[in-house]
């Protein structure tokens, strides 16, 4: 790469209240080159991103195209400026054509008024020069997801661009759809674009992206060239090692002829999201589950908790086969699941803290057989007591507490209905140390009072020292499930980087 | 599964040639059953009666509803952004009733009509903000206008009130007469003109599709550089205007204002609009259509008329036949918006 950078981002930070979603990054992408963002959740991709495109503005830090510095007020002076994006929701209008979806904003015109032919024609070119045959007169709407993303992309280059961002634009695409955008994406890095490529999926990572960008908790891990970076050297990047100033919990006691399994699964399949997963949840065990975002952490946990129908396989609870058609049925069993979408599926920020713990025992219990006030009021006190939660005020809005405060809400309010299996799916992302580790202690409690917990985490050290055994998931199976103790974090690393097929 | 077709297998087959008809018209659709029940309704008439398609009773169809064409043409803006405007049967008794009233205390009709017309685009601009700047949704901020329209009427007067100024009389009595007994009026001019505006703007000019982008997803208007909070106003202060045209119309049609006109007229008006092939979800939509939805409801009241049946037979059909229409909408909508 013997030309400057067409974008430079220097010693960017964004903070949000008190957070800092990025801090002290610096980035650059060179013309013509496709480049990945990578990092799990919460480590700044998306703020990037927008700081990039002008959603956001940078707390610190420069932001420089073309050699000039730039300031961004919003994404449509952004797009002026030559930096279009993509985003996974398909930000395009189903109900006109894909001629007008392509020109919306700067229709060509004559005497004032539309030129229909014209805007046709334009469609026409830039959909030729990217080797679409896409009707032009067509609606929008008519076409498949994939053909409305190669739309919005051909309406992001039909203006000068110089940096095209792609955030996820695989998620729900086919293996022939992800071939022809990756097509596309070779030919648009052949006119110069620089292309920042965001996915999860590592292996189209390695297969499309010339360099990697590597963030953690908001900051910069590192800027490296794809074909010198090993997967596990990428993989560690985007988990790394957290600081270890956490006491360990002793290691469970794990008496193996004893053990009897509280919930099963055998052969769960949900197509194209979960294959023939067996998995075994026993009394008083913590069963960690490991693995990169989409190896199908949350699907396994979900077919398990009666979320999702399973296509094929069963579900066994106490050696004895159920059907569960949805969380009421799971409830019904003693199956318990908390989502790792706090705010969306688990908090009601609107109601108080007692509220929202006495909310599943009452729909458990029915709209006919009221809890009552005393008994809501006893039962909240005594669990903000157990988990202390603070502020210790049960009336207090639920939404006004704090990450982890809200975990533990969340907890009580599974607890609550005295579960027999918990499945607990990312349950300390996004929250302070100290919480972090009442919370893992906690799971440990319940386990050792003979709950079955599953435990799922981005971060491997918190798996490994909350765990009895880990499975571990790779691509919607299960790849293997090891005891904990025969495990440290590089080979739980190794183990979870793993590709299918060894072409490294 | 391919995603695109190349240009080689671009097959003319009827089956290809047909989908494609689908895929680039399919918002056309429900505007087509509309003209498909017109005409129904027309052959149908002729055959019953005999004497129904006569150039008389087909102008006195333009001339009897063309307020109702103009109140149409603006409800559709409206509608197509996903909103709706409950007030402007009010509004056009208000402008209507305030029209006679200055023209009876003497002020000259060219000052009179302009600002009765502005008094429709006020109220409309008042509506728009409401919905736009104070998040107040769409029905219950013209719900408000509606009270505020009525209210002001009944202030303006109790009583009807007789227009004797012949400019404004003149709009609806001179004929200009051509064909075999065909004729229209300065009123029926205006409405065909409001029309042909109506659809002109929307196909034409990047404010009209605006409206259609807003009415799409007003999200991703924004995201893609439209002003959709601009938009957003401007078309209820359009259907406010056409509000008051209809007024002034309608007040020339009768020869007197009377505050207690229009009521209920909001709703035939969007009985219309939605016969007609706009969704009231938005986004698709033609005034034509709009224009052939009036059309329909003018001939079914001038049916009913012939029949000699009650009057409120009119809207019990134009009821059944909007549950139809809607039925048939959401199955069209639903086969063509199926991605393949």
């Amino acid at each position: 790469m013997d030309l400057p950078p067409l974008l430079t981002l220097t010693g960017a930070s964004v903070h949000f209240g008190g957070v800092a979603a990025l801090d002290g990054v610096d980035f650059r992408l060179f013309p013509g080159e496709v480049h990945s963002l990578m990092g799990e959740n919460g480590a700044g991709k998306s703020t990037l991103i927008k700081a990039i495109t002008g959603a956001l503005d940078l707390t610190e830090g420069v932001l420089r195209l073309d050699g000039t510095t730039v300031r961004f007020a919003s994404p449509h002076d952004a797009q002026r400026a030559g930096v279009s994006s993509v985003y996974q929701e398909i930000d395009l209008l189903p109900n006109i054509s894909v001629a007008e979806n392509i020109s919306l904003g700067r229709e060509p015109r004559r005497f004032g008024l539309i030129d229909w032919p014209a805007m046709r024609r334009h469609a026409q070119q830039v959909m030729h020069g990217l080797g679409l045959d896409i009707d032009p007169a067509s609606l929008l709407g008519s076409h498949s997801l994939a053909v409305q993303q190669l739309v919005a992309i051909a309406r992001a280059i039909s203006t000068e661009v110089k940096v095209l961002v792609l955030d996820e634009p695989t998620s729900s695409l086919d293996s022939e759809e992800c071939a022809e955008l990756f097509r596309v994406i070779r030919d648009l890095q052949q006119r110069g674009v620089a292309i920042l490529f965001v996915s999860h999926f590592l292996d189209q990572v390695y297969e499309i992206s010339d360099r990697v960008t590597v963030l953690r908790d908001g900051k910069l891990v590192g800027e490296y060239l794809t074909r010198e970076l090993l997967r596990i050297d990428l993989v560690h990047a985007m988990l790394g090692r957290s600081v270890a100033a956490l006491r360990t919990r002793p290691t469970l006691h794990v008496a193996e002829d004893e053990q009897r399994p509280y919930l099963s699964m055998r052969g769960g399949t949900v197509t194209s999201r979960l294959e023939s997963a067996d998995v075994d949840l026993m009394e008083g065990e913590v069963l960690g589950v490991a693995g990169l975002l989409g190896s199908g952490r949350t699907e396994l946990a979900r077919a398990l908790t009666g979320l999702d129908k399973l296509d094929s396989g069963i579900i066994n609870v106490r050696g004895r086969r159920h059907t569960l058609g949805g969380p009421r049925d799971a409830i019904a069993v003693g199956v318990v699941y908390s989502s790792e979408n706090r705010r969306t599926e688990g908090i009601i920020s609107e109601l108080s803290v007692q509220e929202n713990i006495t909310l599943a025992l009452q729909a458990d219990q029915g709209f006919l057989h009221r809890l009552r006030p005393a008994r809501q009021r006893e039962l909240a006190v005594s669990w903000v007591d157990a988990l202390d939660i603070r502020p210790a005020d049960v009336d207090r809005p639920a939404g006004l507490l704090s990450g982890g405060n809200q975990q533990k809400v969340l907890l009580a309010r599974l607890l609550a209905l005295s579960p027999r299996a918990l499945v607990l799916d990312e349950p300390t992302r996004g929250i302070d140390v100290g919480a972090k580790v009442h919370v893992q202690n906690l799971v440990g409690e319940l386990a050792d009072n003979g709950l079955s917990v599953m435990f799922i985490s981005a971060e491997l050290e918190e798996v490994l020292r909350v765990a009895n055994r880990v499975v571990i998931m790779l691509g919607g199976r299960i790849v293997d499930t090891i005891a904990s103790e025969d495990l440290d974090v590089d080979s739980l690393t190794a183990l979870v980087a793993q590709p299918d097929d060894p072409d490294e | 599964m391919t995603t695109v077709v190349t240009a080689d297998n671009r097959r003319t087959s009827s089956a290809q040639q047909v989908r494609t008809f689908v895929s680039r018209h399919a918002s056309v659709m429900p505007t087509l059953a509309a003209v498909a029940v017109f005409v129904l309704l027309l052959v149908g008439a002729q055959a019953y009666f005999g004497n129904f398609l006569t150039p008389r009773n087909m102008s006195a169809l333009l001339l009897d509803n063309a307020y109702l064409l103009i109140l149409a043409v603006g409800m559709t803006f409206v509608i197509l952004t996903a909103g709706i405007d409950l007030s402007v049967g009010s509004v056009m008794a208000l402008t209507g009733i305030l029209c006679a009233k200055l023209l009876a205390d003497g002020l000259p009709a060219a000052v009179v009509v302009p600002a009765t017309i502005l008094v429709g685009s006020l109220i409309g601009a008042l509506i728009g903000l409401l919905v736009q700047y104070f998040d107040v949704q769409p029905f219950i901020a013209s719900l408000a206008g509606l009270f505020l329209a009525r209210g002001l009427a009944f202030v303006v007067s109790l009583d009807s009130i007789r227009v004797e100024a012949t400019s404004v009389l003149s709009l609806q009595t001179t004929r200009f007469r051509f064909g075999t007994g065909w004729y229209i009026t300065p009123t029926g001019i205006m409405a065909l003109l409001v029309v042909a505006i109506g659809a002109l703007v929307l196909l034409y000019t990047r404010f009209g599709r605006t409206v259609y982008a807003v009415g799409g997803s007003e999200q991703s208007a924004r995201l893609m550089g439209l002003n959709a909070a601009r938009t957003k106003i401007l078309v209820y202060v359009i259907s406010g205007t056409c509000a008051g045209l209809a007024g002034l119309v309608l007040t020339a049609y009768s020869g007197a204002g009377y505050p207690r006109n229009g009521i209920g007229t909001e709703l035939d008006v969007i009985a219309a609009v939605v016969i007609g092939g706009t969704l009231l979800s938005g986004g698709t939509g033609y005034v034509l259509g709009s224009m052939i939805g009036v059309f329909v409801y003018g001939t079914i009241k001038t049916v009913i008329s012939f029949l000699g049946a009650e009057q409120s037979w009119t809207r019990i059909i134009v009821g059944l036949l909007l549950l139809l229409f809607i039925v048939i909408q959401r199955f069209i909508v639903f086969r063509s918006e199926r991605p393949r």
